[in-house]
């Protein structure tokens, strides 16, 4: 018998419900108004009364409207199918919806009932099993998709039956296993998980090593991101997080890429819908719709599913690790997210923290970015999550709660500027605020030595003195004069516009400058640092700014061509005469 | 709005503070629509059976034993091609003295659009503003704001823009709008003969600020209606958010609602998203765009009303006053259209997207050169040239009395350069500079 409730009391989207039985924290329920029934979730209980979020809009409900609770969490469906699909906040398929405008109570299933997989199997019958254990696989859009022991099932279990090699559909039983006690259980290929908790059936989760190529170098060169690592981005409005976050989702080396659009424009989830099914993925040749899932939760859908959507997308990733793949979890923007939670804090009279935050938003948020990461499975296969989440401080201000609550938890910091957005110097990450913790990490840095050469950690950190000491400079010039300081001082300046303009800034919008491999990153950080290691002859500071422009010209025409093309080839001779002219031996 | 005969009246409040009113009445729904002694209200919280309102006309002189009668829904506009032309206030009652609309009736505040239904936006909008058509170009479907201080004439350019635009329709939306601010738009589009293709739902400074808060709406409501019925291109034209928000702010606060920053209700950002995002394209060829007015307290956009809402609009258009010139100019470098990329160079000539970011970068190196003066250095004859640029710059194509199209900001552009500059100087990619570098 599940417990039913009435309706009591309604502010906005919190509603409380006086339930005649046992509810549980978090527990979802159904409010049945006028012919429709609205998804909500418990989030306080005091007595009777159980306080719930409501994820449509409340207009016209009633007091004493019949609530009927659930049972279960807040769950997300897994199976084959999830790739490619748009889905909202709370997993309903856009898609499937009817008409234009979207309609309260209209949820729809997730995946799809009839469609057969290529079903292989991987285990066989008398295998011990327990759960995330891979029983086979079904090719979805050309990766393979482990159809595993559902995440639930806590114990070890026994195959009694397995479906041989053929077409299934996604509810028909794939195996048959057999817990301590001899009880049997089904498998299909769907399972179910509560969003909020994470899935850990995993034997370990060392501290992440292998860099993560994004192809943007002032990641992956400066400061970069591991395959399961995490990182985010705090900006002003309009500096180029969601640019940046959609560059890196479109190259970076991942099987799986999930974006997380949380309170954001609709439009800008428009353009992926567009767009993604046209473009390459660079590493499969695929289409990178293919690898990609949406969850379009955007600022004008309801607010408390903007909540669950981050944890709809990080349970999907954590599905796809189970696998052994790579996922890649982008959300933009995680300060909608806590504004949601903020919403409901102020709504249920609680004890504001700072900027009337919830007092334990810290906690929160860094209970979500711990869900990320690299893992050994039980299996043996490694898979990872790497989560990268975008922050829109008030007023452009880095003092504020979810930044810094972030900042505790991720280990990349991605710090994007007003000034250099304003100068469009882009990606406008501030190249002296930002940093990568993984490049103190030894596990990265052996893996680096390893893949690139022991050089290129000593040489990062001498790029990133280039650049403070450039800015130094910078400001003595604009305080003394361009004749008040020595010339060298114009030197050390140019090279380090030198790093930023050919290094650092990239065009997002070019097809072959939008995105580097690591080793042509390597080439072009040796050419230039070759440069920043020679000694040059000027008579006067007018000479050094406009040599250096040149060079950075010639730079710059390089990296818009194609890596060694003979165009390429041919900007590079033209380089090493311009250096021949000035340098000193 | 007429009250049903059939309700039941209430009259024992039990509690009242400025903006509500709280009394015991059942078989409420929530949001739902209320008389007050006549004055419209809104339910905004029911406890039990404790029914809060919100009175929009403010609670001034209502007595303990006012009469309440519930309408049984909540805040609806009845649409049809009627609307144009005709001048209403916050609730969607005629105040051009026409008579009352015949439509179906339709509840304000509806459904958001599903976002895989949207398409991209891609029309360009047509000002003749160069400081917008060139540098920060407008798309149909688009959501932006002027950002301006509260001396700035932004209700004449965004009279302007609405006349240029060849939308179908423009709607109207202003809150809190002096009476002669109304009168002048009313002018405006009178004159330009284009009153059947308006529609206004105005307050004024003279009603309630509560109201105000019907009014975005109200408007994009309307345009709803001719969006999706009628397929046509509407531009909703609100003005001024800020006033909107303090409304907002009003309300909450006295609602006991913890306030975030600047004192504004911790919801602003979903409140201005839930308004602003009704700006889209739709699959079927209509349209909204919107175009807002958000005023600012000392150029300051780190206020969380400006704040909010450059994090939710595509863009933002600045105006400042250009005291070299002494007009006032859509400032190059606070402004931004995000979707501009979607026309410049595609529906525009090849050239615009590298003229309109040369010739900004020019204006900055301008205003380096004028820092350099202020600070008594040197200039070089570099820095003599781009002062000379940019002055002609602003009075010939930044100020808002331009009005060219945009072949002409173009051909403007080059000329300037060549004027003022070498070819090396403006670095623009050598096809282009072949065939658009004006002839010595
Ligand atoms: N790498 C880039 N290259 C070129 N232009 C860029 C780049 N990044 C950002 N821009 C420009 O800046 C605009 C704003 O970028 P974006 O939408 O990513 O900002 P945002 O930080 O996500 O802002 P918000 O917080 O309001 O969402 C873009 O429309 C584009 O014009
Ligand atoms: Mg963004």
């Amino acid at each position: 018998m599940s417990t039913k409730g009435i309706v009591r009391g309604i502010i906005a989207n919190l509603v409380i419900v006086e339930a005649d039985g046992p509810v549980s924290q978090n527990e979802i329920c159904y409010l049945h108004t006028g012919g429709t029934k609205l998804m909500a979730e418990v989030i306080k209980v005091t007595g009777k009364d159980a306080y719930v979020q409501v994820f449509e809009s409340t207009r016209g409900l009633k007091i004493n409207d019949t609530v009927i609770f659930d049972g279960h969490m807040l769950e997300v469906t897994l199976g084959p199918g999830i790739l490619s699909r748009n889905y909202d906040g709370l997993q309903n398929d856009l898609d499937k919806m009817d008409g234009v405008f979207l309609q309260r109570g209209d949820y729809t299933y997730p995946l799809d009932n009839d469609k057969l997989w290529d079903f292989k199997p991987l285990a066989k019958v008398g295998d011990s099993v327990q759960a995330a254990s891979w029983l086979g696989e079904v090719d979805e859009n050309g990766q393979p998709h482990k159809i595993m022991v559902p995440f639930v099932m806590e114990e070890s279990y026994t195959v009694k039956t397995l479906v041989a090699a053929g077409q299934y559909r996604i509810h028909d039983t794939i195996a048959e296993v057999e817990d301590g006690q001899g009880k049997m259980h089904t498998i299909t290929m769907v399972q179910k998980w509560p969003v909020k908790k994470a899935i850990k059936a995993y034997k370990e989760k060392p501290r992440p090593f292998k860099l993560l190529e994004t192809g943007v170098r002032i990641i992956d060169t400066i400061n970069p991101i591991v395959e399961g690592g995490t990182g985010f981005i705090p900006g002003p409005f309009g500096t180029g997080k969601t640019v940046l976050q959609h560059a890196i989702s479109k190259q970076a080396e991942a099987d799986i890429v999930i974006i997380a659009a949380c309170g954001e424009r609709a439009n800008e989830v428009v353009e992926i819908f567009t767009e993604f099914p046209e473009l390459d993925d660079p590493h499969t040749g695929r289409k990178l719709m293919e690898r990609t899932t949406i969850i379009a939760n955007t600022s004008n859908m309801p607010v408390a599913s903007r909540e669950a959507s981050v944890y709809t997308a990080m349970t999907i990733g954590e599905y796809y690790r189970s696998q052994g793949l790579r996922v890649l979890l982008m959300a933009d923007s995680t300060s909608r997210w806590a504004q949601a939670l903020r919403e409901m804090s102020n709504r249920l009279e609680e004890l504001p923290g700072q900027d009337a935050f919830p007092m334990d938003l810290s906690a929160i948020i860094a209970n979500f970015y711990a869900r990320a990461g690299y893992v050994y499975l039980n299996s043996g296969d490694v898979g990872s999550i790497t989560f990268i989440g975008t922050v829109s401080p008030a007023g452009g201000n880095l003092k504020e709660p979810v930044t810094e609550s972030t900042k505790k938890a991720a280990r990349c910091f991605y710090a994007l500027q007003q000034s250099r957005a304003d100068s469009k110097r882009y990606p406008a990450v501030n190249p002296i605020d930002s940093y990568s913790k993984y490049l103190e990490y030894p596990e990265f840095e052996s893996y680096i030595q390893d893949r690139i050469g022991d050089g290129w950690i000593p040489m990062i950190n001498e790029v990133k003195i280039i650049l403070q000491r450039g800015l130094e400079v910078s400001e003595q010039i604009n305080i003394l004069g361009d004749d008040g300081v020595p010339v060298d001082y114009h030197v050390t300046f140019m090279k380090s516009e030198m790093i930023d303009f050919v290094i650092l800034q990239q065009d997002a919008f070019d097809a072959i400058d939008m995105m580097t491999p690591i080793q042509r990153q390597e080439y072009m950080l040796n050419k230039v640092m070759d440069i920043v290691h020679t000694d040059f002859k000027f008579d006067s500071f007018t000479e050094v700014s406009v040599y250096f422009k040149r060079l950075i010209n010639v730079m710059r025409q390089m990296n818009y061509s194609e890596f060694e093309s003979d165009k390429f080839k041919n900007f590079e001779k033209e380089l090493s005469d311009l250096i021949a002219e000035r340098a000193v031996s | 709005m007429a009250t049903k005969a059939f309700q039941k009246i209430y009259t024992k409040i039990t509690a009242i503070t400025k903006a509500t009113i709280t009394l015991k009445a059942d078989g409420v729904g929530y949001d739902e629509l209320a008389t007050v002694n006549g004055r419209l209200a809104q339910v905004v919280k029911m406890m039990r059976d404790d029914v809060t309102l919100q009175v929009f006309g403010g609670t001034d002189g209502i007595p303990t034993n006012a009469e309440v009668t519930f309408l049984g829904k909540s805040p609806t506009l009845k649409v049809s091609d009627q609307l144009a032309g005709r001048f209403f206030n916050a609730f969607g009652d005629p105040i051009d003295g026409g008579p009352a609309i015949e439509g179906s009736e339709v509840a304000i505040g509806g459904p958001s659009v599903n976002p895989v239904r949207r398409k991209q936006p891609s029309e360009l909008i047509a000002t003749g503003i160069a400081g917008i058509d060139l540098n920060n170009t407008l798309v149909s479907g688009q959501k932006i704001p002027f950002f301006a201080d509260p001396d700035q004439p932004f209700n004449q350019v965004m009279a302007n823009v609405a006349l240029r635009a060849k939308a179908d329709k423009i709607i109207l939306g202003g809150m809190g709008l002096t009476n002669d601010d109304y009168l002048y738009f009313r002018n405006v589009f009178e004159n330009a003969g284009a009153l059947n293709r308006i529609i206004s739902f105005v307050n004024t400074t003279e009603n309630p600020p509560v109201e105000r808060l019907l009014v975005p709406d109200m408007s994009l409501t309307a345009a709803e209606y001719f969006a999706v019925e009628k397929n046509e291109n509407v531009l909703v034209l609100l003005t001024d958010m800020t006033l909107y928000a303090d409304a907002l702010s009003i309300v909450s606060n006295r609602m006991d609602q913890i306030p975030s920053k600047d004192s504004m209700p911790g919801s602003l950002y979903s409140d201005l998203a839930k308004i602003y995002e009704k700006a889209v394209q739709f699959p079927e060829g209509g349209s909204i765009t919107i175009i807002a007015v958000t005023t600012l307290a000392g150029g300051d956009i780190t206020h969380a009303i400006p704040d909010n809402t450059g994090y939710i609009t595509e863009g933002q258009l600045f105006l400042r006053k250009d005291s070299d010139i002494g007009k006032v100019i859509v400032d190059p470098f606070r402004s931004l259209s995000r979707l501009k990329q979607l026309v410049a160079g595609k529906k525009t000539r090849e050239d615009h997207p590298p003229v309109m970011n040369t010739a900004v970068r020019l204006f900055a190196d301008a205003a380096n050169a004028k820092t350099k003066m202020e600070n008594g250095f040197d200039l070089s004859d570099y820095d003599e040239r781009t002062l000379a640029f940019a002055k002609e710059y602003s009075n010939d194509l930044l100020a808002i009395d331009v009005n060219i199209n945009t072949t002409e900001m173009l051909d403007k552009g080059w000329d300037l350069f060549g004027r003022h500059f070498t070819k090396d100087e403006v670095a623009i990619k050598q096809e282009m500079v072949d065939k658009y570098w004006p002839k010595a």
